[in-house]
Order: structure tokens, then C-alpha cells, then sequence
């Protein structure tokens, strides 16, 4: 839209078209009931010198800033999702400078893969080089296309569509509201039409992944960690716009990870996980090895691993009914019945 | 030579933000300076000298830091032509949120971080709304969701600027930072002429001039009062 067109526009006419422009008046501070009736340009005209300065209104780019918000509103709302079915990384170099073994590594929509290598060895710049999708130029010179193809600018620049979402271990909620209000902020940002029950379905996945249950009165500050990162992957999984969800460890309390991957691939995530734990990782399809600064190998999980997880998955439910059992205030005994075995915490 | 303005609240991870992003022009090259401006103590001036970073510090004192900023920019800019710098990064913090020291046709680049609430962008004025690019950091210590919700907080209120996510910490998205900072077509001989992107507030009351007294018979200039009745 032109910005003459715009300014003429009457405010009343403008929300009716673009209802979000409310948020755009409210958060700039500029108040406009009672004055629907006036145009643009009159609302910004009957501001005095002293009241354009008290506020801090910037007069001369206002009005392209409301056509540009107009412009990303419209675009966000009337995409198709877009589908990134796959991401494929061309190899570059190491730190070294050498060149990178593999050939094509190919990551597909429902697919979990595992990052290994010790700290400082090249994860977040491979994540980095995912994020900001490289074409030879970053320092690694590695190439990434999402769907075969050379991807769009916009997965770099807008806000809105970013490429990766993150949850990690020191992530902490700090907003002072309860489940629902958080849920309900997170989903208007996003400007979800049937609000009310992606909320209510994002709060029963939660309940579904956590040991302990909590309701949507709950402020989001006093959950425990279980919970906390049960609602974190639960509104990630459900409401964020992001394809690929990187994971870095999910420390086994509180919460059932195993449903909470099933939960994230039903999604039609692709899953990134950065885990040195072997109970996480054999989940994953495939684990990349990175090593100074580039992808060492990548290595396709065993048969004989797999066999080995269920061994590990069967440690991991012995030790929690251990602890279950210290919590009740209980004396250790040896656990042998397997009904015992409930993954309760 | 490139001028880069960086500024946004104290402690919302300037310096770490532009040491880790030098490191990745540095790589290209190129000859980074910074500038650092602050009001009463800062030794952030010993943390880019430690990374072999050439730099001026410059303490406001007892005046306005942003005004003692636009009266020094100018010779700031001169010592970075004469001694040949590519970058030139000012670095200054938003005081009072109403403030902004960008210049017209010069970089602007906003700092601030998921941790000061998401009505933050709501509070800051031009020093946020007039960016071109705005850096969000220590989004690896909040939920996604919130991440999600101040970045579009942050669209609401100035659409046209370029939203990053960088971790201070690690340098992750630094890198990307650095590959928009420099740009040859962008250079500066000289910033005679150049105009504030936005007025400063204006101020100049008794108790700018040293006044202590509390009382109304002491105040004197631009001075006004809240509206109190109903």
C-alpha cells in the first residue's frame, strides 16, 4: 500500500482489514479510542510539538513502519506452512582446513538425529551453519539446502520464521503467569485462530509427558524442572513455527523423554539432539561425530545398539523406581517384580 | 572507513556481543576499533584491550552520557580515519530509554535481552524503534516460547529492522552478526553535516545546573509538574 493511501485511511477502516494493527497501536504506545474516525495522517497531525517529543514519536517513519507491519502481517498470516521435508548439508572444511568426509548428509521430517563431540568441538557452529542456512559463506564453507533447493532469504532475516527452535537444560521460565496466560501469550504472538483449544492441547501433552501433574492455574514459576521442560517441548512441539528443534540434553526427571520425542516427530519436526547420554542418543536414526571444528563421521545406529538400548532403557526404569521409592519415604529393598518397575516420579 | 553505533541497556550484553563479532571480522581481515562510552565507571575498556582491540573510553561524568556522545562522535571518528581502522564500533549504553544516538546513513545496532521482560520493547523508545538491526541475547536461558514472544514483541514496535539472536556467552549468531556490519559503499570521511536520527529530550532545569534544593522556589527553567487530581 501506498503510503499517501495509508495515510488517509481511517483508523476504523484500517483495523476492520488488519485487526492486528490493535497490537501495533497498543505496543507503540499510541492510544486511539475515540479517535477511529480520524485518518492517519489526522491522528498523527493533532499531536503537538511537545506532545511528539514527550513521546518520542518518530513522525516521518511511523506511517511506512504501519505499511510495512501491514505487509509481514499479511504474508505471515496467508502462508501455506511452508514444508521443509528435508535439510541437506554439503560438507566444507574442519579447523584444520581439511575437507570433510562425508558426501551429502541428508536430514528428513520426522527423523532424530544426535550430535557427539566434546565441548568446543564444532556443535553450535554446525547448528549456526543450519540456522542461518550457509552457502559457502561461513567459516566452516559448508552449503545447506532445504528440500534440494538453494533456500530463501527469509529463513535468515524475518522473525518470524526461524529455522531452529532450542530447548535446553538451563532454559527457565521467567515470566510471572500462570500455565495458561503463558500458553495464551505465546499463541497470540502467533496469532493462532483456534486459540482456546491449542491451548487446552498443549496443557494435556504436557500433563501426558510430566511425572507430576499440574493444572492450567499453575504459575509457570513454581513448576518443577520436570514440568517446566514438559510444557517447554510440549508448546515448542505444538505452537512454534520452527521445523527443526534442537535438543540439548534432557536430564532424565520428571519427565517421560521418550514420549516427548514421539510427541515432536508427530509434529513433523525434524529432531536435533545434542546428548552424550547413550539412552537419548541410540533413540536417535543416526549420530553425527564432530571433531575439531567439522563433521567427523556419521554413523547409522546398530542393530546391536538398538538391542543394547533396551538393556540401558531397563537400568534407567530400575533406578527410578529406586528413587520412587526413597521419595515415598520408603526402605530400599532390592526391586525385582517388574509391575514395579512404573515410571512413576 | 565503516562507523558502527551499538547501544542499549546497561548489562544487556553490548560488550560481549561486539568482542565476540570482531573476532569474526578480525578473521576477515579487517582493522576493528572501539569506542566506549559510559557515564560514571566502566573497564570494559580492559576487556577489549585484552582481546588486542584498539580503544578510547570516554566517561560522561556529571553530564547527559548520549549528549556528551554526539559532541565527542566526531572526533571519535577522526581518530578511527587517522589510524586507518576499517570498523569502527561506538558502544554506549541507553540510560534513560528515551535516548538514542543514531546517525543518519550510519549503522545502528540495538542490544537488548530476552531477560528484561517482554514489555521491554513497549518501554524503549527510539534507541529500539529506530535500529537497523536489533540483537536479542540470553535466549539460551528462557523457553522458546519466550524467545518467540519478545522477538515479535520487538517486529511490533520497529518492523523494518533486522531481528538477531546472539548468545554473549558462546558467540553463537555473532559470526552472522559480523557479515552485516561491514559494507565498503558505507563509508565515512567525515561526520560534519550529519544529522541525529532523533531529537534528544531537552532538558535544562536549575537542577541541571547543579541545584540541590528540593522545593519550588528552587526550580527554574524547563520544569514540569504531574497532574495529581482526578
Amino acid at each position: 500500500m501506498k503510503k499517501i493511501e495509508l495515510e488517509n485511511r481511517k483508523i476504523s477502516g484500517l483495523l476492520e482489514d488488519y485487526p492486528f494493527l490493535a497490537a501495533f497501536f497498543n505496543d507503540n504506545g499510541l492510544e486511539i479510542a475515540g479517535k477511529e474516525e480520524h485518518t492517519l495522517k489526522e491522528y498523527f497531525n493533532r499531536f503537538d510539538e511537545d506532545e511528539i517529543e514527550d513521546r518520542a514519536i518518530d513522525v516521518e517513519n511511523i506511517i511506512s513502519q504501519i505499511g510495512k507491519f501491514i505487509e509481514q502481517m499479511i504474508s505471515f498470516l496467508g502462508k501455506d506452512e511452508d514444508h521443509v521435508k528435508t535439510i541437506s548439508i554439503m560438507p566444507g572444511t574442519n579447523k584444520s582446513g581439511d575437507a570433510e568426509s562425508f558426501e551429502e548428509l541428508v536430514i528428513r521430517q520426522g527423523e532424530i538425529i544426535c550430535i557427539v563431540g566434546p565441548t568446543g568441538s564444532g556443535k553450535s557452529r554446525l547448528l549456526g551453519d543450519i540456522e542461518w542456512v550457509a552457502q559457502k559463506d561461513t567459516p566452516t564453507g559448508r552449503t545447506v539446502f532445504i528440500n534440494g533447493e538453494v533456500p530463501d532469504k527469509k529463513w535468515r532475516f524475518s522473525s518470524s520464521d526461524k529455522l531452529v527452535a532450542q530447548l535446553s537444560q538451563n532454559m527457565n521460565f521467567v515470566m510471572d503467569l500462570t500455565v495458561f496466560e503463558f500458553v495464551e501469550l505465546h499463541a497470540e504472538s502467533r496469532l493462532v485462530e483456534n486459540k482456546e483449544e491449542i491451548i487446552s492441547r498443549i496443557i494435556d501433552k504436557a500433563n501426558d509427558l510430566a511425572g507430576e501433574k499440574f493444572s492450567p492455574e499453575t504459575p509457570i514459576t513454581s513448576l518443577s524442572g520436570g514440568q517446566s521442560r514438559a510444557l517447554m517441548i510440549a508448546d515448542t512441539a505444538i505452537l512454534s513455527k520452527s521445523p527443526i528443534i534442537l535438543i540439548d540434553e534432557i536430564e532424565n526427571a520428571g519427565i517421560d523423554r521418550k514420549r516427548a520425542l514421539k510427541l515432536l516427530l508427530s509434529e513433523d519436526k525434524i529432531v536435533l539432539m545434542a546428548t552424550h547420554d547413550p539412552i537419548l542418543a541410540l533413540m536417535g536414526d543416526r549420530r553425527i561425530v564432530i571433531k575439531n571444528g567439522g563433521i567427523y563421521k556419521v554413523i547409522e545406529t546398530t542393530e546391536e545398539e538398538r538391542n543394547i538400548l533396551s538393556t540401558l532403557e531397563e537400568m534407567d526404569r530400575t533406578l527410578l523406581a529406586y528413587r520412587t521409592k526413597l521419595r515415598q519415604g520408603e526402605i530400599i529393598t532390592e526391586i525385582v517384580e517388574t509391575e514395579e518397575m512404573t515410571v512413576s516420579v | 572507513m565503516n562507523l558502527v553505533t551499538i547501544s542499549g541497556p546497561p548489562s544487556s550484553g553490548k560488550t560481549a556481543v561486539i568482542l565476540k563479532t570482531i573476532d569474526s571480522l578480525k578473521k576477515r581481515g579487517l582493522k576493528v576499533a572501539v569506542a566506549k562510552f559510559d557515564c560514571l565507571y566502566t573497564d570494559d575498556d580492559i576487556l577489549y584491550e585484552k582481546a588486542g582491540i584498539p580503544v578510547k573510553k570516554g566517561l560522561s561524568g556529571a553530564l547527559c552520557p548520549d549528549h556528551y556522545f554526539v559532541s565527542n562522535v566526531e572526533e571519535i571518528t577522526k581518530w578511527g580515519l587517522d589510524n586507518g581502522f576499517d570498523i569502527l564500533i561506538s558502544e554506549s549504553a541507553g540510560l534513560c530509554n528515551r535516548c538514542s544516538p543514531y546517525i543518519k546513513g550510519i549503522k545502528a545496532v540495538c542490544v537488548i535481552d530476552n531477560l528484561s521482560g517482554i514489555n521491554t520493547p513497549k518501554k524503549i523508545g527510539p534507541m529500539l524503534k529506530s535500529a537497523d538491526i536489533v540483537v536479542i541475547t540470553k535466549g539460551d536461558i528462557v523457553s522458546q516460547a519466550e524467545r518467540e514472544v519478545f522477538a515479535s514483541r520487538v517486529n511490533t514496535v520497529n518492523p523494518a529492522a533486522t531481528i538477531m539472536h546472539i548468545n554473549g556467552l558462546t558467540g553463537q549468531g555473532s559470526f552472522e552478526l559480523s557479515t552485516l556490519l561491514f559494507d565498503e559503499s558505507l563509508h565515512v570521511d567525515s561526520l560534519k553535516g550529519k544529522e541525529l536520527r532523533f531529537p534528544m529530550p531537552a532538558a535544562l532545569c536549575s537542577y541541571c545546573l547543579g541545584e540541590t534544593r528540593i522545593g519550588e522556589s528552587y526550580q527554574m527553567g524547563n520544569v514540569r509538574k504531574m497532574k495529581l487530581d482526578d
